[in-house]
């Protein structure tokens, strides 16, 4: 399935946040979203999970979901969005209730889901008992339960401290590896850009524009070997990045 | 607490210049945190009771002002072998707890309603705000016009009373939910019923249960309100009668009975609580 941006623009209040902004996500890629703080990359994604009207251009995908895609396009958030009062098993299981799925089937899909996050102990563990990187998995395998098409992750490993965000990070590219999902990763950490984008769309200050896209054919398998012309890359998206970041951080903000 | 042993030891450690003498940091942290002292709760009021026994024993409490504590106590053995204790007592269960849960079920309604729809929240809420205010005990008149002399006036009373807190603190409860939970549930194709059910219930459950320890000490107090007028039987027209006839012994014990009842239902609250907040750290 794929999903395509066209022509995004939005506004909040007077404020024009995204401008005229277009690309497309294709079968099985990872797509990163860089740009400074402020520059509408969670709104852009927001937009394309349709959690938000555009004011202008459209958000399209195209093609069929994979055969028993319950929820194609599915979010992985900053700050988790696990329910506190559910244990790991409850939190994977909500997802599932609205779409008829019950009983046997049900715990089927939550043990296996739980088994490929490596999350089988922690099944009747709350939220509040796990570490941010446990939390995070239990996310991962609540956005796996409803097999998505595209992945749409909002700064998923902001929240970690560098070591996790290393470790959940190898997770990722082990999953991708054997899932090959597509999506869409907003960051703004250049080295997870670099290590999981096929493609980087860089965008500008607010309004946010697409400065450039920087492509990296690179397989993601043979990234965490090849950390000296990821280096490089990072760099580069450094460089066009830097003056943008600069003035965003000397902006004052009135906009959420 | 201890939060003033802390300090007086900063200053303590002199001012050595000699670089090679090593001295220890001065401890500066401590105190602010309180400890559980289960014990002392109940030495004070052992204590407080001794003196007032004692007091009155030796004349220094004029039996007129206070009657001794041991007479209070007799007062409600009285009360308990002549079985009027169980009439009185469950005349005012039946009226707290009918009244405050009706009243309760009322409020979580109106309070969902406020805290969800921009209607309800629009034309309800100012009404929810000039009413709340307004002292029910004022309106027990009207209530009797309205539902009878019998149990209709004095359960609508505690209806009342309780219903504009839990009106209050339902719809607070429902704003505070975290709002990416709520996303959450949207971006998972949850319907809006299951979003309300799984997601802002619970979340608003924490400001619901604190709401309902308030609202359950104001259904005690008009209980007692309404129940001395036209009341027959029950732990406020005991009260009432007791005060009539200057009966301060059995006046101590209907307070004091109504001071149990009141650590019974914080009680309760508190397992309610347990039970159904667990999930929170």
């Amino acid at each position: 399935m794929q999903l395509a941006l066209q022509n995004i623009s939005h506004r909040y209040g007077g404020t024009t946040v995204l401008d005229d902004i277009s690309f497309t996500v294709d079968d099985g890629e990872i797509v990163c979203i860089v740009g400074p703080s402020g520059c509408g990359k969670s709104t852009l994604l927001r937009i394309a999970g349709g959690l938000e009207r555009p004011a202008g251009g459209q958000a399209l995908v195209s093609g069929a979901p994979p055969e028993g895609s319950l929820n194609p396009l599915t979010y992985i958030f900053q700050d988790f969005a696990l329910l506190p009062w559910r244990t790991v098993e409850g939190n994977v299981s909500l997802v599932l209730e609205d779409h008829g799925i019950n009983g046997r089937e049900r715990r089927a899909v939550i043990a296996d889901v739980l088994a490929r996050t490596n999350l089988t102990d922690f099944a009747r563990a709350l939220p509040r008992q796990l570490s941010g990187g446990m939390k995070q998995r239990v996310a991962i395998a609540r956005a796996l339960a409803v097999k998505p098409a595209i992945m749409l992750m909002d700064e998923p490993l902001s929240a970690l401290d560098s070591q996790t965000r290393e470790l959940l990070m190898d997770d990722l590219i082990a999953l991708w590896s054997r899932e090959r999902f597509s999506a869409c990763y907003v960051t703004h950490n250049l080295n997870e850009a670099v290590r999981l984008g096929r493609r980087i769309v860089v965008l500008s200050r607010r309004p946010g524009r697409i400065r450039e896209v920087v492509e990296i054919e690179m397989p993601l398998a043979e990234r965490a070997e090849r950390l000296a012309e990821l280096e490089k890359l990072q760099r580069r998206v450094w460089e066009i990045m830097r003056e943008e970041a600069r003035e965003a951080d000397r902006e004052i903000t009135d906009v959420a | 607490m201890s939060h003033e042993t802390a300090a007086s030891e900063a200053s303590a450690a002199p001012a050595s210049a000699d670089p090679a003498v090593q001295r220890p940091v001065p401890f500066r942290g401590g105190g602010f945190v309180h400890r559980p002292l289960g014990s002392v709760a109940p030495v004070v009021f052992l204590a407080i009771l001794a003196l007032w026994e004692i007091g009155a024993r030796s004349g220094f409490i004029s039996p007129i002002a206070l009657p001794a504590p041991s007479e209070a106590f007799g007062a409600l053995v009285d009360l308990a072998t002549t079985g009027m204790l169980w009439k009185h007592l469950g005349a005012s269960l039946y009226r707290l707890v009918v009244g405050w849960t009706l009243g309760s079920l009322l409020g979580i309604a109106f309070g969902l309603a406020i805290g969800l729809f921009s209607l309800a929240r629009s034309g309800l809420l100012p009404l929810v705000s000039a009413l709340f205010p307004v002292p029910k005990i004022a309106l027990l008149p009207l209530f009797i016009i309205w539902f009878g002399i019998g149990e209709g006036s004095k359960v609508a009373t505690i209806l009342f009373g309780t219903f504009f807190p839990t009106v209050i603190a339902t719809y607070a409860g429902v704003d505070n939910v975290d709002r990416n939970l709520i996303r959450m549930g949207q971006s998972f194709g949850l319907s809006w019923l299951s979003i309300v059910r799984k997601i802002i219930v619970p979340g608003a459950m924490p400001a619901i249960l604190s709401g309902f320890r308030i609202s359950a000490s104001i259904a005690i107090v008009l209980l007692v309100a309404a129940e001395m007028i036209g009341a027959e039987f029950g732990i406020g027209a005991y009260i009432l009668m007791a005060g009539a006839l200057f009966a301060l012994d059995q006046l101590i014990a209907g307070v004091a009975l109504l001071s149990v009842l009141g650590l019974c239902i914080s009680w309760l609250i508190g397992r309610a609580e347990k039970r159904l907040l667990s999930w929170r750290s």
